[in-house]
């Protein structure tokens, strides 16, 4: 479904990206780990168009997309939560969740989409007309995911879902992952510095070291792999 | 209290038409953080399309509502295309360059847009009949009577419609919503799936064709324009949007009111002379005690 291929990427001459080969099949949750600075979130936004890669392909069903201005790769059905959430924080939830299905024939499924999503995030509902910043950590995130399931994604980019969040709402928010994979038939393609928790969800997991990709396999050959633990795991919580 | 009853008709007029003005900057600001130095000349682009406007209709014989309002809706449209090629020359292709460069750039502009009506029109002043005349007159047994005419009916009432539609715009449509958006934050708008170039190009053309009306009404109100009338307006309209806090939409509202308040009271009853100082001032003095503007935006992130 995503074909990543030889993807390099530069901040000025600084580069990011080393030649990054990624595949991502229909219907799977892939993970990628790796440190801070590995060049997670450069990845995700190489996919989404923000960043442009300046080698390598990027193929989404068939199509070529690196070439691409962010909205139309939105329009083809990729969609990214990205790192920190950005939560339009001045505008009302409603409005969040409204601007994430501009893509969406519109926002004309604005009524039908909006109760799958607070089915959900039950407390969206009660939040719609609070400004998004005044929500809380974990309900930003909330909103993030459910803004971005508004434009009904094929594919779901998930930058750090958990980085700054309560352990109790960590556990909410992979659940949901879990069930917009298999209830929902979305794609997920997983960034985190949880490894653990990333690795027992995902189908298929990569290892990113300084722009290279260095180790890929099943989630849990990853999770059991020795170079893994003792560089993810062991540190973090078990 | 009638001479300060006339001056306050005054102000208000006079207001309305900075305040439809400041708009455009103040939206410009919100969306790109920059302030359109072109958006004073794209007012008087504005004046002159009504003007020309104007005379073509009076050789017809049109009725005055439907000449007032084909002269509106003519105005908007090409000094909107005006405002749209601003956006596309002088902003869009430096969107990436640093941040001094569209300022430059939109300097030229402004320059071009003067040089431009000057050489098209020529450089003397333009004068236009009044369109609409009379008005009522009130305390005419005192010794001031106070006028209140129709013309300046016309423009407090048409700027009041206009404002009303705007903020529902804003408020209510996708579009106004995606502008909302973009203020904020543009890449995280553009990762919506919505067309981030054209939401900017849409707020140049909205915030032009708001500062045609202006150009309208000041046409019909003093009778006399030439190329250079965009530079001063510009300058107090853009007071006006400081004022009211720069990229607050209804802060340049009130903003523009405030100038047109403080320029005629100042004329009336200190100097006519020095009536430009008055708005400057007011800029320097603002700056200094609420450099956010009287409605500017409180931020309220939480990480
Ligand atoms: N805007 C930028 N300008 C210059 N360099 C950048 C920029 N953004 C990221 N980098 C650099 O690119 C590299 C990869 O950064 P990236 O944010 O992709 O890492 P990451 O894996 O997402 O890290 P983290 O886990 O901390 O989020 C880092 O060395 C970083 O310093
Ligand atoms: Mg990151």
């Amino acid at each position: 479904m995503l074909n990543i291929s030889k993807v390099e990427t530069f901040y000025g001459n600084i580069q990011a990206l080393r030649g990054v080969d990624i595949k991502v099949n229909n219907g799977e949750i892939v993970a990628l780990i790796g440190s801070n600075g590995a060049g997670k979130s450069t990845l995700l936004m190489t996919i989404s168009g923000v960043n442009k890669a300046a080698k390598g392909t990027i193929n989404f069903d068939n199509k070529n997309i690196e070439n691409l201005p962010p909205h139309e790769i939105v329009n083809l059905g990729i969609s990214q939560v990205p790192e920190g959430r950005r939560i339009f924080s001045r505008l009302t939830v409603e409005d969040n969740l409204r601007l994430g299905a501009s893509s969406n024939n519109k926002g004309k499924n604005f009524d039908e989409d909006s109760k799958e999503v607070y089915d959900l995030f039950p407390v969206l509902r009660d939040r719609l007309t609070q400004r998004g910043g005044t929500l809380s950590g974990g309900e930003q995130q909330m909103l993030a995911i459910g803004r971005a399931m508004m434009a009904r994604p094929k594919m779901l980019l998930l930058d750090e879902p958990s980085l700054g969040i309560a352990p109790k709402l960590v556990n909410q928010i992979f659940i949901s992952i879990k069930n917009i994979n298999k209830e929902k038939g979305v794609t997920v393609f997983l960034v985190e510095q949880n490894a653990k928790k990333a690795l027992e969800l995902a189908d298929r997991g990569y290892v990113l070291v300084n722009g290279n990709i260095n180790l890929e396999g099943s989630g849990k050959d990853l999770l059991n792999n020795p170079d893994v633990q003792s560089a993810y795991l062991e540190g973090g919580k078990k | 209290m009638e001479y300060f009853l006339q001056q306050l008709i005054n102000g208000l007029t006079l207001g309305s038409v900075y305040g439809l003005i400041a708009i455009g900057y103040t939206m410009v600001y919100g969306i790109i953080g920059m302030i359109n130095f072109a958006h004073g000349d794209i007012f008087m682009v504005g004046a002159f399309v009504a003007l020309i406007s104007f005379i073509l209709f009076a050789l017809t014989s049109i009725a005055l509502p439907i000449v007032l309002l084909l002269t509106l809706l003519i105005a908007m449209v090409f000094t909107a295309c005006y405002g749209w090629t601003v956006e596309k020359l002088a902003y869009k292709p430096l969107r990436k360059s640093f941040r001094l460069a569209p300022l430059i750039s939109a300097l030229g502009m402004s320059i071009v847009l003067q040089n431009y009506v000057q050489a098209a029109q020529g450089a003397r002043i333009k004068t236009l009949q009044p369109v609409i005349q009379g008005g009522f007159n009130f305390f005419e047994d005192s010794n001031f009577t106070v006028t209140l005419s129709y013309l300046q009916i016309f423009i407090v009432i048409v700027t009041i419609v206009l404002m009303a539609i705007f903020t529902l715009f804003i408020t209510r449509t996708a579009l106004g919503r995606a502008q909302r958006a973009c203020e904020q934050d543009r890449t995280m708008t553009a990762l919506m799936g919505i067309n981030v170039d054209r939401t900017i190009s849409m707020t140049f053309i909205i915030g032009s064709s708001l500062a045609s009306v202006a150009g309208m009404m000041f046409v019909m109100y003093y009778g006399v324009i030439d190329f250079y009338i965009g530079f001063l307006a510009g300058i107090k309209a853009f007071t006006a949007a400081v004022l009211g806090g720069i990229g607050s939409i209804p802060g340049a509202m009130l903003g523009g009111l405030l100038i047109g308040l403080i320029e005629t009271f100042w004329s009336g009853y200190i100097s006519i002379e020095y009536k430009d100082i008055a708005a400057f001032s007011t800029l320097v003095i603002v700056l200094i005690f609420f450099p956010t503007g009287f409605l500017g935006k409180p931020d309220i992130e939480k990480v």
